[in-house]
């Protein structure tokens, strides 16, 4: 869904991309005209990802499906027939998997609402002052884009000792200053949130700023100077020229922030460890550890599934939202 | 990839350890003898020819892997290389792989056939390998490597039975010990290490004034291992003898765990002490006392901390402390060829015999003749390795360790934490534990 997200998210997405592909330009003439060889060449182009998309895509998630039906370890022999069992135990409340599901669930939840915000909004403010000119502009850009290029465990274990409630220099800095010093940053909610949420945000704002800032430079200079002659000032050429230009990006960045938001993984696993308790242990982090630690593959498909399909309605949910509108 | 860290301990132990407490769970039933799949000990059979400690066949190459990351890391090296130079049949490929990774991936890549022909693991994993038959009995090797109970300690030397068959060779023991700041106890005027809970208190009441908070209780690894070690002092059990049971939260369980909530609410230890947190502190002398493995000794060494190391205090009735051992072992995929399997027993046989060099990686030889000889006496860890009797293991049920660490090492860090009293936390972690272990009695036939 993403490859398709920062072009025309509207009903006749598919025609036209087909369309774009084939070079065949003025997608306003009705589609329906083309000839059979069109059609044929479109599929020639199409196949070989499709090919690769059946292969590592489809397959593998029907896959995962027939594994969701069993008791599936792949070590032992016998890899029982379960029905919808892995599925039950998910709505049963007695199970023990039940409890650790819907917490690690509310977890991903917490922090899927708590980061998205601010990595929507954030990396805008960011975009938009990097977009204007001001001496040292490459510099501020590629000082907000570096910490992306770090791999997860990195940030993770540097972060994980600067906000060490006893030995990490956050608190340490927090005492000189005269706030509290002894802020359990990784073992205490909510404060491991802000943790988690804020080093989120610090690692992967350059992403989405930088392709806010690809979309700013997109919207004509045109549209602002006949707003300007209109007699706009700054907040309503941002309101009415800005944003409506911006919006297929937006849907983008909002679609590909909320995924990767609610596929978070790294950041509990390597800084709290799901502390405390498992109060932080995400989705993902509890499918990962049923499924490759425990081995228990079929409850860790279907808890896969259960999240893709929440994942597949926030979708649907988002694109009804930023939908072209006919006013 | 963490020699060089200072926090060494962190990314090589701890994640070995979280996998292994995760194992060290299964090992812990290991008296209780394996109960589990029975159609297991016929799974892997191996060769019939006699071990004769040489090998004659063609150039063969073994695949071999181990978990060894850290300070223990260069000295097996070393012992593979000597070995290859004395059997230059043998060629050993030695792969290298986190222990916290390490039993996701083994599995894995032996199912696939990719897998190592021969191994180290931590004993509480045998159960759960052998029942998946991943590894292969090695009973003939240990007749003729000539290795009976009594060069080990019974606890070592049986739990690597499993369903009447063996499935690893112990090649050392290691624990939970005390080390301590040489520098710190003298200035505070502590003479002798602390051997129980008053003396334990007294010197923490002393060093206060050299470091307020001189002994940090850790809410993660290794929390649950001092718990476990404090659990078996006070004379508990974390699973029942059937298995079928997790126990931690009895009397004993209780007792241990407000042991360890009250060092923090006497003010000897920081509230909310995150991950490896103590362990850093500890080698920036900012603490004086921690309970940790004893396979730190080398990054301890590095540091050029003044520690010593001693013998966890008996704080309940009894004395004992966690440990676990590293076992050879073989799999099923050295079982299928003839070649491989003699190579490998010779490979192990030659390194077993060798194991004082490897008292030098911190840890404490298996074999008795070894642990006994002058070499090892001399070490950091000798005080830990006269205390062997003590040394109490995980069981080896499968599939335990995954239980353990859904359990009560969730609980032990809730009480740490100050989330949840003792009581209530083991309580509601040993009637998951139960559910837990029934379902794995089920999924492994036992």
């Amino acid at each position: 869904m993403a490859t398709s997200a920062p072009g025309r998210p509207a009903a006749g997405d598919a025609t036209r991309v087909d369309e774009e592909a084939l070079g065949l330009g003025d997608t306003s003439r009705e589609p329906t005209s083309r000839t059979r060889g069109d059609t044929r060449a479109a599929y020639l182009f199409l196949g070989p990802y499709l090919v690769l998309f059946i292969a590592f895509v489809i397959a593998p998630a029907v896959y995962g499906f027939w594994i969701s039906l069993h008791d599936y370890d792949y070590t032992l022999p016998g890899k029982p027939w379960v029905g919808l069992n892995n599925y039950q135990k998910l709505i049963d409340s007695d199970s023990v998997t039940f409890e650790n599901f819907w917490n690690s669930m509310k977890a991903t939840a917490i922090f899927t609402l708590a980061s998205v915000p601010l990595l929507l909004v954030l990396p805008l403010l960011v975009a938009l002052i990097m977009n204007a000119r001001f001496r040292g502009r490459n510099f501020f850009r590629a000082v907000y884009f570096a910490p992306y290029v770090l791999g997860v465990a990195v940030v993770a274990v540097l972060w994980r000792f600067l906000l060490d409630a006893n030995i990490g220099l956050i608190n340490q800095y927090a005492g000189a200053i005269g706030l509290p010093d002894d802020t359990a940053w990784l073992t205490d909610t909510p404060a491991a949130w802000v943790g988690l949420v804020g080093v989120t945000v610090w690692w992967t704002l350059g992403f989405n700023a930088v392709i806010y800032l690809a979309g700013l430079q997109d919207i004509s200079v045109e549209l602002y100077e006949a707003a300007k002659v209109d007699g706009a000032n700054r907040w309503q050429s941002f309101w009415n020229v800005t944003m409506p230009g911006l919006r297929p990006v937006l849907a983008f960045v909002t679609m590909v922030t909320i995924i990767a938001s609610a596929n978070m993984f790294g950041q509990s696993y390597l800084m709290t460890k799901g502390a405390p308790g498992t109060e932080t242990r995400t989705a993902i982090y509890y499918i990962a550890d049923t499924g490759l630690r425990n081995f228990q593959m079929g409850d860790a498909a279907a808890m896969s599934y259960v999240l893709t399909l929440l994942l597949m309605l926030l979708s649907v949910g988002v694109f009804w939202l930023f939908r072209e509108r006919n006013e | 990839m963490t020699e060089n860290i200072p926090t060494n301990g962190f990314s090589r132990r701890r994640f070995l350890e979280l996998g292994f407490g995760a194992a060290a769970a299964s090992a812990l039933s290991a008296c209780g003898g394996g109960k589990s799949a029975e159609d297991v000990a016929g799974g892997g059979t191996t060769s019939d020819k006699k071990f004769t400690g040489e090998y004659d066949g063609p150039k063969v190459t073994l695949s071999y892997w181990n978990g060894f990351t850290g300070g223990d890391g260069p000295f097996m090296d070393q012992l593979v290389k000597d070995f290859m130079t004395e059997n230059p049949k043998i060629a050993v490929k030695q792969n290298t792989v986190e222990w916290a990774q390490y039993y996701q991936r083994m599995p894995a890549a032996v199912t696939a056939g990719k897998g190592p022909d021969v191994g180290v693991m931590h004993m509480d994993q045998l159960a759960t390998n052998a029942v998946r038959k991943i590894i292969v009995p090695l009973d003939d090797l240990t007749e003729s490597i000539g290795l009976t109970e009594d060069d080990f300690t019974p606890e070592v030397w049986n739990a690597g039975i499993f369903q009447d068959a063996r499935y690893g060779l112990p090649l050392d023991v290691h624990s939970l010990g005390m080390y301590y700041n040489e520098d710190q106890f003298s200035q505070a005027g502590v003479e002798e290490a602390p051997t129980d809970e008053e003396s334990l208190m007294a010197a923490l009441d002393k060093l206060q004034e050299v470091n307020p908070q001189p002994f940090w209780m850790p809410s993660r690894w290794p929390a649950h291992l001092m718990f476990l070690s404090l659990l078996w002092q006070n004379g508990g059990e974390p699973y029942d003898a059937e298995n079928s049971k997790a126990t931690f939260d009895s009397d004993a369980g209780v007792q241990a765990l407000t042991w360890m909530t009250e060092v923090i609410s006497k003010g000897y230890s920081p509230k909310n002490v995150a991950q490896d947190s103590q362990y850093v502190a500890f080698k920036n002398s900012k603490v004086s006392v921690t309970w940790d493995g004893i396979w730190q000794i080398n990054d301890l060494k590095a540091a050029k901390l003044p520690f010593a190391l001693a013998p966890v205090p008996q704080i309940g009735s009894t004395s004992a402390v966690w440990a676990n051992s590293h076992n050879f072992y073989l799999t099923k995929q050295a079982a299928e060829d003839d070649n491989k399997l003699q190579a490998a027993k010779v490979f192990i046989d030659w390194i077993i015999k060798k194991s004082a060099d490897w008292a030098g990686a911190g840890m404490v030889p298996a074999a008795k003749s070894v642990r006994e000889s002058s070499g090892v006496q001399d070490t950091t860890q000798a005080p830990i390795a006269a205390q062997i009797e003590a040394m109490k293991f995980l069981p080896p049920v499968p599939g335990l360790g995954d239980v353990t660490a859904q359990t009560f090492e969730i609980a032990v860090a809730d009480a740490i934490l100050g989330k949840r009293s003792p009581a209530e936390a083991l309580k509601d972690a040993a009637g998951k534990g139960s559910q837990l272990m029934e379902a794995n009695k089920q999924k492994f036939g036992a």
